[in-house]
């Protein structure tokens, strides 16, 4: 009999029963049915499945689920309010910035961690925030724009 | 003047029905039979529809690839979508929107001109008559042919249509919703499927205890011929079972493609089918001769999401869920493989990662069929490993192109061939006679496959897409190698042949104004004469600056690429700013289009970005490898597409020209790009790389080879 693995969702305690070598993302999809981070990949190599975990984005794709005892993990799901879209939403909706949309939800979720700690971030720290991710589209320029708006709605939010 | 003349949605679905129904209080159904593909489709034909019929987006219900009552439009490609599935669902409109006016100016005894529109309800003089298209439905029968012949709307008075309204998929989209796979429903069974290697390879040793080992849950396997299926409700099972089984699996017999596999000397030694267009007198002009040949590696099409497929068998009805880019085609051709009638198969379009190409959509809902009819009553979920993206889809394919001009004493070119070495760039469902499902090819009893030829010239061509320059040519002669016996599924990606013709192209007439001592612009315009595209040219040059742009520093350089894709849709000039260091560093892109009349002005300058940004990455990196008979790149690792940090920033002007019939946009910056690309490349380190990609290997061999 495995152990039970505690770790907290969106808010939400959980405690998975089972496979402690499972994926963070396979536990997302088919024991929380929280689908909104994406399989792109399996190998951490294309982003589509970022979450946060204690606030610092990571790949869910193949992250075992029992490295994440007692940790806080974050998902697109989460990122809007109570309905009210995460400026970020906001921003890549007035920006366009999607054409398949399959990248956003990473990106997102990595935009989030970078705005959280730097909400005038450049062209050049957006990049390094989002080396990680691959996108095939080419929306990246609306990416830029939109994280660089949603920071200054955010700062002025704060006043 | 938009044409009234019936495009071919049209004549293949004549019905007004088929397009169009009243039949929920305040909303109209619109349907079409191309999809939504990351391309902004939805949002583009919902505000041509809207337009026509003077009601509010908001009340289009755009019903889009639902194979039992959308319009049967074929593939969604060739940038054909707006230019015939778009004006196809404007002359329905326009026609419905006459059809009602004329039946309530008969019943108020009124001319039509006093009647008009607005949010669907019929006004008279401006007054609400109390009547709209809903009430009027029972009196009006939509079960006839369309004639194309009601007036449609003059661009001038447009409201919707060339106006911005945001896309309609992506608030979903940034929820991280609406993708076909978040579809799993409770009970759903999960599937694998263990691919070929290469073409009618035998699988001659499985250890199936292995894989059941490590899926670690249990699971079911199931072969048939070379069709190996692992099920279970457990995905984690199933996707690790699939990983243990590709590695352990040993393959025999078959076709593996040898090592040189796509080189231009492989190419040229296949056997080929040969044909000569010629135009003018070639062969006569005397001059001087300069040749060059290019060459472009296998690509793919890389979507950052897997293939996914849903399907349910019960009661003799298959329903299938996909991001197929041909419903009605997928319809047909599932159900000639499985042995049902079309009418008993039902495909319904999902949202998948973005197509950009012949992709996987349809190989996988041959899988999840398979699958479900082996499993009557159970919902069959079937999502694609990354590795068999690259390993098993259908592949961009390799080209050789060789260009040689005879030029007058002007240094213009009085005598042009271009002579291209190609298997064929489609293989999609159906294609000549054939499935072309990877599944169904693995299955016992699959039909041989029929001869391939490539898509006819008359249709824009695939390996010959954009092969005659736009230029004035006096005489000109294509000679067009077909390959059709090359063991590959190479099929459609992006542009076809058409980006790998644009970038020999426009590299040869920069080679031919360095001969002539011309700058690239100016010899260009030299040959042009037609205003259209010598506006397109020369609003790029003006855009970026072209002749006012003071020496940049070494290393530093621009280039220069203009084409129309598939010589009728729309144009684009590119100029590209880059910096080379060994490796393309690009700086800043500049892009002029004309596209005719634009129905999503921001939809199409995301398209021209995208393009772009593709066309780039296509150019500068990347290369299917192929290793011990099979392909060996695997992961993105082996498959670097241009990532944030390589991204230029991108000035666009769209020329504004909404008298002219709206002109495919979706691919025809990516041959421009590259070429501008490769220009620049030349000018930067003063020798021309004609191999693609552009790689920082590539660049250092040129750099010491002797040429």
């Amino acid at each position: 009999m495995s152990e039970l693995i505690k770790f907290v969702v969106n808010g939400h305690a959980v405690a998975i029963d089972g496979d402690g070598t499972a994926p963070l993302l396979s536990v997302l999809h088919d024991h929380l049915g929280l689908r909104g981070s994406k399989f792109g990949c399996g190998t951490e190599m294309c982003g589509s499945c970022m979450v946060l975990v204690d606030g610092q984005p990571e790949h869910s794709c193949a992250r075992e689920i029992a490295s994440l005892a007692g940790r806080t993990i974050t998902t697109i799901e989460a990122l809007s309010n109570h309905n009210a879209l995460h400026p970020l939403q906001q921003a890549f909706l007035d920006e366009q910035a999607g054409q398949c949309g399959y990248c956003l939800s990473g990106i997102l979720i990595s935009a989030s961690a970078l705005l959280a700690k730097n909400p005038k971030p450049s062209r050049a720290e957006i990049i390094t925030a989002l080396d990680p991710h691959l996108c095939r589209c080419g929306i990246h320029n609306r990416v830029f724009r939109a994280i660089q708006k949603a920071g200054a709605a955010m700062a002025r939010a704060q006043g | 003047m938009i044409s009234n003349t019936l495009p071919l949605s049209l004549t293949d679905n004549p019905i007004l029905s088929q397009w169009i129904a009243f039949n929920e209080q305040g909303r109209v159904r619109v349907g079409s039979g191309k999809v939504e593909i990351g391309q902004g489709i939805l949002t583009a034909l919902t505000q041509i529809a809207a337009e026509e019929l003077d009601v509010r987006p908001d009340q289009i219900n755009l019903v889009s690839g639902q194979t039992d009552v959308s319009p049967a439009e074929g593939f969604t490609s060739g940038s054909y979508s707006i230019a015939v599935g778009g004006a196809s669902i404007r002359l329905v409109c326009a026609e419905v929107r006459s059809l009602f006016l004329d039946k309530l100016a008969d019943a108020l005894k009124c001319p039509v001109a006093e009647l008009s529109i607005e949010d669907g309800k019929f006004l008279r003089d401006g007054q609400d008559t109390g009547r709209d298209y809903w009430s009027m439905t029972d009196e009006i029968t939509l079960e006839r042919r369309a004639t194309g012949t009601a007036p449609v709307k003059r661009p001038s008075t447009y409201k919707i249509v060339g106006k911005h309204l945001p896309r309609l998929d992506l608030p979903a989209k940034i929820a991280g919703e609406g993708f076909i796979h978040d579809i799993a429903p409770e009970g759903v069974l999960h599937a694998r499927v263990l691919r070929q290697p290469w073409s009618g390879a035998h699988l001659s040793v499985f250890d199936e205890q292995a894989v059941r080992k490590a899926a670690r849950t249990p699971i079911e396997i199931f072969r048939e011929g070379e069709f190996v299926a692992f099920t279970s409700d457990n995905e984690l099972a199933v996707m690790r079972a699939a990983e243990a089984a590709r590695t352990l699996a040993k393959w025999e017999g078959g076709t593996p493609a040898p090592d040189d596999v796509g080189t231009p000397d492989w190419l040229k030694r296949q056997p080929s089918r040969d044909k000569i267009t010629d135009t003018g007198m070639p062969g006569t002009a005397k001059g001087r001769v300069v040749e060059a040949s290019y060459s472009r590696p296998f690509l793919t099409y890389g979507s950052i999401g897997p293939a996914c497929a849903l399907a349910e068998f019960k009661d003799g009805a298959l329903k299938v869920w996909s991001h197929s880019q041909g419903p009605a085609v997928l319809r047909d051709w599932l159900a000639r493989a499985l042995g049902l009638q079309a009418a008993q198969v039902t495909v319904f379009h999902r949202h998948g990662a973005g197509a950009y190409g012949h992709n996987t959509a349809d190989d996988c809902a041959f899988d999840a069929s398979t699958i479900a009819m082996r499993h009557p009553g159970r919902t069959v979920r079937v999502q694609w490993p990354r590795e068999d993206e690259f390993t098993a889809a259908p592949i961009s394919t390799a080209m050789a192109i060789k260009l040689r001009a005879v030029l007058d004493a002007d240094n213009k070119p009085a005598d042009w061939a271009i002579e291209i070495w190609s298997p064929p760039h489609a293989q999609r469902p159906g294609m000549n006679g054939n499935s072309n499902l990877i599944g169904a090819a693995a299955l016992p009893n699959a039909p041989p496959l029929n001869p391939l030829s490539d898509v006819p010239d008359e249709r824009g061509g695939g390996a010959t897409r954009n092969a005659v320059a736009i230029y004035d040519l006096p005489s000109h002669r294509l000679i067009h190698h077909l390959l059709p016996e090359v063991p590959i599924r190479t099929s459609s990606l992006r542009g076809l042949g058409a980006w790998a013709n644009v970038f020999a192209i426009e590299g040869f007439i920069d080679e031919l104004a360095e001969i002539a001592g011309v700058d690239p612009v100016s010899y260009r315009l030299s040959l042009l004469s037609e205003p259209r595209p010598r506006k397109v040219v020369e609003t790029a040059a003006r855009l970026s600056g072209w002749f006012d742009t003071p020496k940049l520093p070494e290393g530093r350089a621009r280039g220069f690429g203009f084409a129309r894709y598939k010589n009728i849709a729309s144009f684009a000039a590119v100029v590209v700013e880059l910096e080379v260091d060994n490796e393309i560093r690009l700086k800043k892109v500049w892009c002029a289009a004309d596209a005719g009349l634009v129905i999503a002005p921001d939809g199409a300058r995301n398209q021209i970005e995208g393009g772009i940004i593709q066309g780039a990455s296509f150019v500068m990196r990347e290369q299917i490898k192929f290793e011990d008979g099979r392909v060996a790149t695997q992961s993105w690792d082996d498959y670097p597409i241009l990532r944030f940090s390589n991204i230029p920033e991108i000035e666009i002007e769209l020329i504004d020209n909404p008298n002219e019939p709206t002109l495919g946009l979706g691919e025809a910056s990516v041959g421009p790009t590259g070429a501008a690309i490769g220009n620049a490349l030349a000018r930067a380190i003063g020798k021309r790389v004609r191999d693609l990609p552009l790689t920082r290997e590539k660049i250092v061999t040129t750099l010491m080879s002797d040429e």
